[in-house]
């Protein structure tokens, strides 16, 4: 008993916990930015888009293909290594746009008036598709970049945060940040939370619900995109990436009540501090029985009991304030 | 203004519509039309299908048969998208605003089809001269409003569409007779101002009052039609309408 209680304390400093905090952030940025996707979807039309999670899979092999072209490896110079990941960023944007627009337009508009089931079988079917065509006719191993941007940042004693990770973070903060003017203050966006609160005065109002739904189905997978290279920045990637990233974004999307963007953002570094602090921590605390294997029980462990506590979520939608 | 509507035809003209809920027939050959000008009042008794006619006229809902012209350009089956932009507006049953929009934004949803900034401003401010209350709300939420301040944010949002016929479902439902009196004041003052109403109302006596003139639905049939004048003064519009 006395051997667990120094295990436990011994791995406790200061210097550790914060260095797991901004690991958490780091995951918890990339999480975010795709839940955000299954978030909006799920806002306009009810439906969770388990595609999503493959698009983002599809994101991760165009940005291996960009920087591939280029032959980044991790002696590469600063000069040549940003233009570049801004060029796997913009192809990675474009080409999840094209996808998730495609996928809307070919596997769910058709079944929009279908009973609820079937358009979320048609979004699995759409998934396998994906995996199976990527391990097919690209590759069914596991890919990584170079170290890009190899160094960090000293922060505290010897905590630091690595180049790679800030950029992740400043980049997810600019697409958040970027999102919620879109959503707030365009008309486009307005149109869109018009539909998620209220279809039919949507449509009395003029608002063309193909257009919108496009729309959030270009906006989603662009920032799936996103999260594809900043994910390939510090992960690696093969053709089932797109399950298990999408299924911990989508937890997070619940976590944070699916259908609220705000929620989606908090979701995601909530559970990105989960699963870098469990594992961290979870072997001392338990005396050793678990061990940061576990890591992927704790996101999903916390989805069931958030399921269970707090199904609508930490930031509800409050529907019973209708008017 | 087209031709059709300055020979004295109607500005809108619906013919023989039909409509169904799945098997359930709403609407069996309704017809009626609407004049540059007028308020035609449309009563009837709970589901007699007052509601169905006003939400396909709008385009939310298509009609198996019958046919919609409006200013001389039919919008039989037309999206709902496309008869805003054309003038017709609904400002439904319940409100239905947009509850976690403040009240500026469920106005500014109003004007969605239109991109003529400066006459948007405008009319946001005509908008709160007609409804002061909702200017010191503009920034609220609008489903913390209260009901007849909600009520006032539907017609206001419908106006932002800048329709030339407004049909307004049930404005009086729900609210205090005070309020009651407000909002068919208001409707006979958006009248004035041009715009020609189409309104649908369970509180027949109001409706008459304030109407040019009325159509009486049974069933999903026009069984009576007049003056608002005659109407009122019908011994069946009596009996079965105004409790008396």
């Amino acid at each position: 008993m006395q051997r667990c209680l120094d295990l436990l304390t011994s791995g406790l400093t200061p210097e550790g916990i914060l260095q797991q905090l901004i690991n958490g952030v780091t995951l918890g940025s990339v999480y975010a930015l795709i839940a955000l996707g299954y978030s909006m979807v799920y806002g306009v039309l009810e439906l969770i888009n388990f595609a999503h999670g493959d698009v983002f899979m599809i994101g991760t092999f165009v940005v291996l293909g960009v920087t591939g072209q280029f032959g980044l490896t991790g002696t590469s110079s600063l000069a040549l290594v940003i233009p570049v990941l801004l060029l796997a960023m913009i192809a990675a944007m474009a080409l999840c746009a094209v996808l998730g627009f495609t996928i809307e337009k070919v596997a769910y508009r058709p079944l929009r008036r279908a009973p609820r089931l079937a358009p979320l079988i048609s979004a699995i079917g759409v998934s396998f598709f994906l995996e199976a065509w990527i391990a097919t006719y690209v590759s069914s191993r596991d890919h990584t970049l170079p170290n890009l941007l190899a160094g960090d940042i000293p922060l505290y004693a010897d905590v630091t945060i690595r180049y790679v990770q800030v950029l992740m973070l400043v980049s997810s903060v600019v697409m958040m940040v970027g999102l919620q003017q879109l959503v707030r203050r365009t008309s486009l966006g307005r149109g869109m939370r018009a539909v998620a609160q209220d279809r039919e005065a949507a449509e009395l109002m003029g608002v063309n619900m193909d257009r919108v739904i496009s729309f959030t189905f270009i906006i989603g997978s662009a920032l799936a995109g996103v999260a594809a290279v900043l994910w390939m920045l510090n992960y690696s990637t093969n053709q089932t990436i797109g399950f298990i990233a999408g299924l911990k974004a989508f937890t997070a999307a619940v976590i944070g009540g699916i259908g609220n963007i705000p929620g989606a953002m908090l979701g995601g570094f909530l559970l990105g501090l989960a699963e870098s602090l469990g594992a961290a921590y979870i072997s001392n605390a338990s005396c050793g029985i678990f061990s940061s294997a576990y890591e992927d029980v704790f996101a999903f462990a916390f989805l069931i009991l958030m399921l269970v506590f707090r199904p609508s979520g930490i930031m509800r939608e409050r529907v019973s304030q209708r008017a | 203004m087209s031709d059709s509507s300055s020979n004295g035809s109607a500005f809108l003209e619906v013919t023989g519509l039909e409509v169904a809920y799945g098997k359930i027939v709403a609407l069996r050959g309704v017809s009626l039309n609407v004049s540059q000008g007028e308020i035609v009042t449309l009563i009837g008794a709970n589901g007699a299908g007052k509601s169905t006619t006003v939400r396909t006229l709008a385009g939310v809902m298509r009609p198996l048969a019958g046919r919609v012209v409006f200013d001389g350009k039919e919008t039989t089956g037309r999206p709902a998208e496309a008869i805003v932009r054309r003038g017709l507006c609904l400002a439904p049953e319940g409100r239905r605003l947009f509850p976690r929009m403040s009240v500026h934004e469920n106005l500014l949803m109003g004007a969605y089809t239109r991109r003529d900034r400066d006459g948007i401003r405008a009319d946001m401010e005509n908008a709160f001269t007609l409804f002061p209350r909702l200017k010191e709300r503009s920034t609220q939420l609008a489903g913390t409003l209260s009901g007849g301040e909600q009520q006032m944010l539907a017609i206001g949002r419908a106006l932002m569409s800048r329709p030339r016929l407004l049909m307004l479902d049930e404005p009086s439902l729900g609210l205090a007779p005070i309020l009651v009196e407000t909002i068919f004041s208001i409707i006979r003052d958006i009248n004035k101002q041009g715009t020609s109403i189409l309104l649908v109302e369970q509180n027949a006596r109001q409706a008459l009052q304030v109407a040019h003139r009325g159509y009486v639905l049974e069933t999903g049939e026009i069984v009576q039609t007049g003056t608002g004048q005659e109407l009122l003064e019908s011994a069946e519009v009596q009996r079965a309408y105004l409790g008396m």
